[in-house]
């Protein structure tokens, strides 16, 4: 077979992949993407494994350790993503936007954001 | 084209049904891939990937990599991906189409995928556009000989990998319990 | 000890105690006064040993170099002769009696122990300046001397005017040294040496490449230092200082430092007719107008400013015409009266409570209150208006018979014109000297009105110094007859002639001055009485320096009828009183253009300069606003731009492998 088979759907698989961690809004969906992209990367080892006939098997010994690492993965961002719906209420990616440049936040005689002002009611009664 | 050569290295045109099979198979698997990537219902991306990694498994076969195969559907058909169903229901996605579920990068993200694949594949394919894989022989990935390497090579990284698996189940459950108090997650969450 | 020793313990002496006066003023207020007076004290009994050891013999030079300083040594050397003896006798005699007359007249200053140890310090450098046998040190002396000039006139520096006038002693005298430094660098050029030795044997051997402009460029230096004419203007208003800072500096210090410059360097000014005819211009335009000045002056203390300019003037007009003996004569004996004068006003001034001549006019008895002031000053007055037989007359024909020998070719150390201009400008300014010095005798003793206020007899340190100064303002003159030994050795006694003359004109000028004054004061006398009592200070009673400081601040009198200035300028008088307008001109000369050079620059650097430094804050801050646009917190926007760099950088990285 030729090795330019699974190294071509390899390349495409992990470009959509990379299309879906790019578009979409749902962080679940984006961890599914990410999990196209490693079995991108699965494909990519099985297949130089066998090309390359390897006596100790790295790249399959790999891939298994990938997929183990992928469950962990998939695992913690899950548990992530559900702590941010519990205390965001959305799991949207572009709407959790902690780090956004609020106009003026430098400037201390500005009043200061709704959700900062939150931040240090909180802090105070903490 | 050159006989020779030929017989070293077989033309595109004439594939192996070994070939055949790969390649309808890896259509399938993109296709659902790219379903799974774009779809507006939020479960059916869950089912679609389903439908796509249960491909690759077919393609892991295809390579001669059978434990791996059995592997990727246990662990990625059976747990993963019934953990994102999970996730799905307990962030309360919706059921049904979902007009947002592309954000507004979609453009530049489909510029960046488009143009990372057209560097990837023209790169791959002007490397490898010659070589040979042998499938015959023994099985490269026979369940018996993955046991055998592994425990006997790669038995120290395999130990490691099972701290990491505990350490993420650790953390997993700090991060998903929720605390006794009733202020306690939400002031965590706003600092 | 050796004469060498003595003469280094000189200024070695005052120096110290002003060190001692800075170190321990605050810290043990009774050393002060010993500190102040007693060093002093020493130096000027030193002066006196080395000038008797020295003798007007031969030249006592010594020299030792304490390092290497590159291709024109400098010298720690000393060059005593006759003139550099009896200088340095005459800066301690009366340093010593301003320190002595100090303790009296600032008894209850707070700020008397800097006072003293900068009067120290101001001593030593003259005398630094006088014993030097090295330029380069003398011109340590010469600098120290500006900045405790400065320190001292701005003495009440409570005072607008005294700060004006401690800024302005302080500048004009710098602009005058700037070319007087650039004139020593050329000088030590020319001879490749600092000491005065090496100079004169340079100038008497193979002369100088550039005489003229090295003398033009000291001369700089010398007029700004004894106030000639057109650097003259800081000396009136240098009267801001306390009345023995006064005495200080224009009997014995700093102006004197300027003529004896010259009289030490005469051969090389000798070199230049050029530069002795400037210097001759010079000193004829100071003496005529400083005297005439002085005559519209309402002032007590800026009537002996003015005087004192007129006084160098006459010096620098016996340095014109060659003759530094009588220069240096001269320079002694005015030494002499014009500290007594001074210090004699001090007490007039304390005692009437003001220095405007105007209101002292308006009082009577101040004799009475007075009498050791009052026949000090006549003593000095007289000897101010050259009348025989007191030490101004002979110094002052020593000057005119050297003006007249010029004129006439018996000499021909300088030009004839130079002779001259000396001998005219000298005869009128004695004429006006006699009507001014009568003028303030007459307005300061023999004024009309409501009684002096009694304030107690004056403390004795003060009277003490004003008898010892009478002394040689008195009998000075007669040491006529052994002075040419310590010079250069020609006669100094007056010649019949310029005698007559000189004395004549000066008679008819106190004659004239006396009449005028007389049909005022009958004419006055018929008309009714002007203000009652005069206005005085308002705490008549505290210390002299009190006083004086108070007495500045008061708004000075219309001219009183008896003043005879008013009928004998005639038109000239508002001009003369306001020194002819100098400050005037110099304001619009040169310190308008400054101010708006200056206010241009203000706006260069406020509209210009800073637009660019707040431009680039600006732009900066707008560049920033720009960027803050990019940072959505959208993670994927990032993330896109983050993979598109990669992609770029790797397809880059491909060709580049591969293409090239």
């Amino acid at each position: 077979m030729h090795l330019a088979y699974p190294a071509v759907l390899a390349a495409l698989l992990f470009c959509v992949g990379l299309y879906g961690v790019l578009a979409r809004r749902n962080a679940i969906l984006v961890l599914m993407s990410v999990e196209l992209m490693l079995n991108a990367v699965n494909l990519n080892l099985v297949a130089f494994d066998v090309w390359l006939r390897d006596t100790l098997h790295t790249g399959q010994a790999l891939t298994l350790f990938t997929i183990a690492i992928a469950a962990a993965e998939i695992g913690i961002g899950l548990a992530i993503v559900l702590m941010v719906y519990r205390n965001g209420g959305t799991s949207d990616i572009d709407k959790l936007r902690d780090t956004t440049e609020v106009p003026g936040a430098d400037d201390p005689t500005e009043p200061a954001g709704p959700d900062t002002a939150a931040g240090e009611k909180a802090e105070a009664t903490a | 084209m050159n006989p020779v050569l030929a017989a070293e290295a077989p033309g595109f045109l004439s594939p192996t049904g070994v070939e055949i099979a790969f390649l309808l198979v890896g259509l399938v698997t993109l296709a659902a891939a790219a379903v799974t990537v774009t779809t507006k219902q939020l479960v059916h991306a869950a089912l679609w990937l389903v439908v796509a990694l249960g491909g690759l498994a077919v393609e892991y076969l295809l390579l001669t990599a059978e434990f791996i195969a059995w592997v990727q559907v246990l662990i990625y058909v059976g747990s993963v991906v019934v953990l994102l169903l999970f996730g799905l229901m307990l962030t309360k996605a919706p059921i049904g189409r979902s007009p947002d579920a592309d954000s507004g990068n979609r453009v530049a993200a489909l510029a960046v995928a488009l143009a990372a694949a057209a560097a990837l594949v023209w790169v791959v394919v002007d490397a490898f556009r010659t070589t040979w894989i042998d499938l015959d022989g023994p099985a490269q990935g026979a369940t018996r000989v993955s046991g055998e390497i592994l425990f006997r090579h790669w038995v120290l990284p395999f130990e490691a990998l099972s701290v990491l698996l505990l350490a993420a189940l650790v953390g997993a459950i700090v991060l998903s319990r929720r605390d006794r108090t009733e202020s306690g997650p939400a002031q965590e969450g706003k600092r | 000890m050796t004469t060498t020793t003595l003469a280094v313990l000189v200024p070695l002496l005052p120096f110290l105690g002003a060190a001692a006066g800075l170190l321990l003023g605050r810290r043990a207020p009774g050393f002060v006064r010993p500190l102040a007076v007693l060093p002093t004290l020493a130096a000027a009994v030193l002066a006196v040993l080395v000038a008797a050891r020295q003798g007007g013999g031969d030249t006592i030079a010594a020299a030792t170099r304490l390092t290497p300083t590159g291709s024109v040594p400098i010298d720690l050397a000393l060059h005593i002769d006759g003139f550099a003896a009896l200088v340095a006798v005459l800066v301690g005699v009366v340093a010593s009696c301003v320190q002595i007359y100090s303790t009296g007249y600032l008894r209850d200053d707070p700020r008397y122990p800097s006072y003293a140890a900068l009067v120290s310090l101001f001593t030593s450098a003259m005398l630094l300046v006088v014993y030097s046998g090295d330029l380069m040190v003398l011109l340590v002396g010469w600098e120290i001397m500006g900045i405790c000039s400065y320190f001292l006139v701005g003495h009440y520096w409570e005072t607008p005017e005294a700060r004006a006038a401690s800024l302005k002693a302080f500048l004009v005298t710098k602009l005058g040294d700037v070319p007087f430094l650039i004139g020593l660098f050329a000088l030590a050029a020319d001879t490749g040496t600092f000491r005065i030795s090496g100079i004169l044997g340079a100038v008497a051997g193979d002369g100088l490449d550039h005489p003229t402009l090295i003398a033009l460029l000291l001369l700089a230096g010398v007029a700004g230092k004894s106030a000639q004419f057109p650097l003259h203007t800081w000396l009136p208003d240098a009267m801001a200082g306390p009345t023995p800072v006064s005495a200080l500096i224009h009997a014995a210090t700093m102006v004197a430092a300027g003529i004896y410059f010259v009289a030490r360097l005469l051969p090389l000014f000798a070199a230049s007719a050029a530069a002795l005819t400037v210097l001759a211009v010079m000193a004829a335009v100071t003496m005529v107008g400083s005297a005439l000045a002085a005559l519209a002056q309402d002032d007590i203390k800026r009537v002996l400013a003015y005087s004192t300019i007129g006084q160098l003037g006459y010096m620098a007009g016996a340095l014109a015409v060659g003759d530094r003996g009588a220069a240096v004569f001269h320079l002694l004996s005015h030494g002499a009266f014009k500290a007594l004068l001074f210090l004699a006003a001090g007490v007039i001034i304390h005692a009437a409570g003001t220095n405007s001549l105007t209101a002292m006019s308006r009082m009577s008895g101040l004799t009475r209150r007075i009498p050791d002031a009052y026949w000090t000053m006549t003593v000095a007055l007289l000897a101010l208006a050259a009348i025989p037989p007191f030490a101004g007359f002979f110094s002052k024909e020593a000057v005119l018979v050297a003006a007249e020998h010029t004129a006439l070719g018996d000499r021909t150390v300088a030009p004839a014109g130079a002779g001259w201009t000396i001998l005219v400008a000298g005869l009128l300014t004695a004429l006006l000297t006699a009507a001014y010095a009568t003028r303030l005798w007459l307005l300061a003793f023999r004024g009309r009105g409501s009684a002096a206020p009694d304030h107690g007899r004056q403390p004795l340190a003060m009277n003490t110094v004003l008898w010892l100064l009478a002394i040689p303002s008195l009998a000075f003159g007669l040491a006529v007859v052994r002075l040419d030994d310590w010079f250069d050795g020609h006669a100094l006694t007056p010649t019949a002639v310029t005698a007559v003359l000189g004395t004549g004109i000066a008679l008819v000028g106190g004659l004239v001055t006396y009449a005028v004054w007389r049909s005022l004061s009958v004419k006055a006398a018929r008309l009714p009485a002007g203000p009652a009592t005069p206005e005085t200070v308002a705490h008549p009673d505290a210390e002299p320096a009190l006083v004086e400081a108070e007495a500045l601040q008061l708004p000075h009198p219309a001219s009183g009828p008896t003043d005879p200035g008013r009928p004998l300028l005639g038109p000239l008088h508002r001009h003369a009183a306001d020194g002819f307008h100098l400050d005037a001109v110099y304001t619009a000369l040169f310190v308008r253009p400054v101010l708006a050079a200056a206010s241009l620059v203000r706006f260069l650097d406020r509209e210009v300069v800073d637009t660019y430094v707040s431009g680039a804050g600006t732009g900066t801050n707008w560049l920033g606003r720009a960027v803050r646009r990019a940072q959505t917190g959208n993670v994927q926007t990032y993330l896109s731009a983050l993979l598109a760099g990669s992609v770029v950088l790797a397809i880059a990285a491909v060709l580049v492998a591969a293409g090239a």
